[in-house]
């Protein structure tokens, strides 16, 4: 399999799991070093101090306990000759030793140093007492003779070695600090192969496997039993699920398939011979109707004479129910043909189509008084031909069943309708109307509220109206009075812009 | 020879006996040619078969031609008659009992001049065979003769 490019995130990633858990280590370990070393110079450096200060403090005695009979005599010399002892010590800066009246009695410095004693002892609280000043530390020391004050000592001694000490424990600290922080980079990428590598690797055969759509890769397993492992197999059960999943869909897609094809097939035969039976209809059973009233009004005109009116009246008869048969056929060519034909949707102008249906039944009924009211401007989006036969038949039947009024009142309106996804249209007549309890059988074909010898008809008109409307997802309804007039409604649904529609 | 020739092409004797009658009726069916089947129609306009001798100067003025014919269904005659030259112009009515789109779209798109529905009341039937008659033998201007027409 080779598979097409991937996107450029695959490898290489800026914000890898990996990476960001190499630093997460380093950053621990730093931090964690860091506390350390800064907790243990801290530390030194205070146990240092107190050490330096105990040491001076031992000088101080011991100063003290070899010039209290120096003190005594009043022989500094001798006083300075102790003080000199102090030369052993490097940091020593300087010292003195005053007398009971607090007057400098003897001093040392050490060379080059240009510091003195202060000339009146800064006098301990209780007995001893040490400070820092100027980054140097001073310690002052009572001498005592038999509970009596006989002196002070004072020593000043510098912090250089202090300092050098700090210096050489941060050095220390900082190599120790990027040593472990080395070691610890060069184990962490060590050992991130083992523990983000399967996670990378799960990584990327999830996105190849969101790229390609082939659910047939698996995802390697680490085999170590850790949660990393079981995320692998839970992937893998996963995409063993999508794959069983896709192989089920695409069978039962081809069943359905299969079976819409069957279906097809047979609906296309089925509809192929309604279509040769609607065409022999049309043609065989009209064929022989025009024969028979051919040859009946052929005998009424050329032997009409010999004939009794009895014999004369079964002849139109005969003619009557020819001409009647030929109008059912005919009606019912157009039921069948409204179910089949091709529907090429229009934005259809109601009102004008009305207007027209509405001259013919003037033209073929010059002698009525009618008054036909449309309301302007009503359109609907459907098929012209099949919606002027859906006005034909509802205004013709309108016209048909106020044959009998003294003037005829039709009105196709607009009704008020609170749906707003469906457009509703009335025609209402001052006609012969209907029993409302039958209204639910205007729509069957052949159902006639009214016998054929009061109105003429077949009941196939508003079976014929009812079947165009439901192909165009409309529907129909009556209200009525017996002899009050009735209103047909019928739906549309409204009226779609020819985008959505187009096709 | 008669210039207003009808050519009636029916193969039902009722509707063909009808036809002669409402064109009787209208004094218009003096000249009037019978074909019982699509064969014969070709027979006698192409001057073949059993109307081998007749005079080929002698082209109806209009042909009324009904759809379901044995042998050679109408569409099949209107197909050849407009593939030949000698009637290639000449007006051919359909007169035929249904009404199917599919048979008027034919019609017209094999070259017919008109599409007619026979009623199947009589009146009217008689009215439409009238108004046929006056229409393409009185009314109408022919196409006009070419030479080389009637010859073979």
């Amino acid at each position: 399999m080779n598979p097409a490019p991937l996107p450029a995130s695959r490898s290489g990633r800026r914000n890898s799991f990996a990476r960001r858990l190499l630093w997460l280590t380093i950053a621990v370990t730093g931090a964690a070093l860091l506390a350390a070393c800064a907790a243990f110079i801290l530390y030194d450096q205070i146990t240092y101090r107190r050490l330096m200060v105990r040491q001076l403090a031992v000088e101080a005695q011991v100063i003290a306990a070899n010039s209290v009979s120096a003190l005594i005599f009043g022989d500094p010399r001798s006083a300075a000759k102790t003080l000199s002892t102090l030369s052993a010590s490097p940091d020593l800066l300087a010292a003195g030793i005053y007398d009971h009246r607090g007057r400098l009695f003897a001093f040392y410095r050490r060379g080059g140093a240009p510091l003195l004693p202060p000339s009146a002892p800064p006098m301990p609280p209780f007995g001893q007492r040490s400070w820092y000043a100027d980054g140097d530390v001073i310690l002052a020391r009572r001498i005592t003779l038999a509970g009596a004050v006989a002196g002070t000592v004072y020593l000043r001694n510098d912090m250089k070695q202090l300092t050098t000490r700090n210096r050489h424990y941060t050095e220390i600290a900082f190599i120790v600090w990027a040593a472990s922080l080395t070691a610890a980079w060069i184990f962490s990428t060590a050992y991130r192969r083992g523990i983000a590598q399967p996670i990378v690797d799960l990584a990327h055969t999830a996105v190849f496997i969101a790229h390609d759509q082939d659910y047939g890769l698996r995802a390697q397993a680490t085999g170590r039993g850790d949660e990393i492992d079981s995320l692998v197999e839970a992937f893998n059960a996963m995409l063993a699920a999508i794959g069983t999943r896709d192989a089920d869909l695409a069978q039962a897609r081809q069943t359905l398939e299969a079976r819409v094809a069957l279906r097809t097939a047979e609906l296309t035969a089925a509809n192929r011979e309604l279509e040769a039976f609607s065409y022999s209809v049309s043609h065989d059973l009209r064929a022989p109707l025009r024969g028979i009233d051919g040859f009946g009004q052929a005998l009424l005109e050329d032997y009409g004479a010999q004939m009794d009116p009895t014999a004369r009246s079964y002849l139109d008869r005969i003619r009557a129910a020819t001409q009647r048969m030929g109008v059912l056929i005919d009606n019912l060519l157009q039921l069948a043909r409204v179910t089949r034909a091709e529907m090429r949707r229009e934005n259809c102008d109601l009102s004008a189509m009305a207007a027209a249906v509405v001259e013919d039944l003037r033209r073929q009924d010059p002698g009525r008084q009618s008054e036909v009211e449309i309301e302007p401007g009503m359109h609907a989006w459907g098929d012209a031909g099949l919606l002027r036969i859906v006005l034909e038949n509802f205004l013709g039947n309108a016209w048909k069943f106020t044959a009998k009024r003294e003037w005829t009142w039709i009105a196709f309106y607009r009704a008020n309708h609170r749906n707003p996804s469906e457009d509703v249209f009335a025609i209402r007549d001052n006609g012969a109307g209907f029993d409302p309890a039958h209204a639910g059988q205007l729509f069957a074909a052949f159902q006639r509220l009214h016998a054929a010898t009061e109105f003429p008809g077949t009941g196939i008109g508003l079976a014929t109206a009812q079947r165009i409307l439901h192909r165009h997802g409309g529907r129909a309804w009556a209200e009525a009075q017996l002899g009050a007039g009735a209103t047909f409604y019928f739906a549309l649904p409204r009226y779609t812009p020819p985008l959505a529609a187009s096709s | 020879m008669g210039l207003k020739t009808i050519l009636l092409v029916e193969d039902n004797p009722d509707d063909r006996d009808l036809t002669v009658r409402a064109l009787k009726r209208h004094n218009l069916g003096e000249d009037l040619i019978l074909a019982r089947d699509g064969a014969e129609a070709l027979d006698y306009l192409f001057c073949q078969g059993d109307y081998a001798h007749r005079d080929p100067s002698d082209t109806p003025q209009v042909i009324l031609l009904d759809l379901k014919l044995p042998k050679l269904s109408g569409l099949e005659v209107l197909r050849r008659l407009r593939a030949d030259p000698r009637s290639k112009l000449l007006p051919v009515v359909i007169l035929t009992t249904s009404n199917e789109e599919e048979d008027r779209l034919s019609g017209y798109h094999f070259g017919a001049n008109s599409f007619v529905r026979k009623p199947v009341d009589f009146e009217k039937f008689s009215d439409a065979v009238r108004e046929l008659g006056v229409y393409w033998l009185v009314r109408n201007e022919p196409p006009p003769r070419q030479k080389g027409q009637a010859g073979h």
